[in-house]
């Protein structure tokens, strides 16, 4: 199942913060097929484009190599609703992370206002319970990072590029060489 | 013993605000995981919540033990040995395990820790 929902990464500081965006369209069957007569965007997906936007931060620190999963909206406040046409620019920020988990604030804005503020909290799932559970396939991990554009805006803290991680890229030749 | 006010007031909006649990749910008999439905992120959201209210550094480990309790040499048919009922007390003094000592089954553990506690923790961390 296709399940982006931010289009695009616009800005992304390893470790620290990310902007995306997301723009709504009435092509999207969810923005008329969620609530009958009242076209919009629903507030549970832009939850959830803030989460993959925090996840992609969060894994990106370990290679995207942690499994992580959005374990909890601590807060969550919208002030109107997106409507087509209207483009969500998306920040989030890492607050105080540990082994097992971390914290992220975001908002959402469309246009300089303020359309709703976040506080989520993600969760690694640990090598005991999950070993030899993986959430993606690397290749396709791989493609899905690009198409968001991480690797081309995503910078250290220092500057530099972020890079492609060794074995994503190891999976993505062999995916690649398959069927020559 | 007695909870400082102001601490318990800091903990408790702490709680409110992680667990989304009403005002007067949060007492100091109250356990974490029974009475207030505790799950194991929200620990680490707590805990969070808890080193920036206090503006201390909690290690995970002080509050919760899951290396003695899950460390095989201290466990024997599913409850702690002496010696990991030692290694606890040491570690979590702020803590009453008269209880717990009486039949310490591991899978209790997780419904020790009350308010109080957890005030009286962060009382050390402040001294």
């Amino acid at each position: 199942m296709r399940w982006f929902w931010v289009d695009r990464f616009t800005e992304f500081v390893s470790g620290q913060s990310a902007s995306s965006e997301k723009s709504v369209s009435l092509s999207e069957e969810v923005v008329d097929d969620y609530a009958p007569g009242r076209t919009h965007f629903p507030s549970s997906l832009i939850v959830e484009g803030l989460a993959q936007t925090g996840g992609l931060l969060l894994g990106q620190m370990s290679d995207f190599k942690d499994r992580v999963v959005l374990a909890k909206i601590s807060k969550s406040k919208f002030y109107f609703e997106a409507y087509p046409g209207d483009t969500l620019t998306y920040q989030i920020t890492l607050g105080p992370q540990e082994g097992i988990g971390a914290v992220a604030t975001g908002t959402s804005h469309v246009g300089g206002r303020l359309q709703a503020e976040i506080e989520l909290m993600f969760a690694k799932l640990d090598d005991e319970r999950f070993n030899n559970v993986e959430l993606f396939e690397p290749a396709e991990f791989c493609r899905m990072i690009r198409l968001l554009r991480i690797f081309e805006v995503g910078v250290n803290p220092d500057g530099s590029p972020i890079q492609v991680p060794e074995h994503m890229s190891e999976a993505e030749k062999a995916f690649l060489r398959i069927g020559v | 013993m007695s909870v400082d006010p102001e601490i318990f007031a800091k903990v408790k909006e702490a709680l409110i605000d992680a667990l989304g649990v009403d005002d007067d749910e949060v007492t100091e008999e109250a356990t974490m995981v029974g009475d207030l439905g505790a799950e194991s992120i929200d620990f680490l959201d707590i805990v969070f919540k808890l080193e920036k209210s206090f503006d201390i550094t909690i290690p995970r480990e002080e509050l919760f033990p899951d290396d003695i309790l899950t460390n095989a040499d201290y466990i024997a048919d599913g409850k702690l040995t002496a010696d990991g009922l030692a290694q606890l007390k040491e570690r979590m003094q702020f803590v009453d395990l008269t209880k717990f000592e009486a039949d310490p089954q591991v899978q209790n553990f997780g419904n020790l820790l009350t308010v109080r506690d957890l005030c009286s923790y962060v009382a050390t961390k402040k001294a």
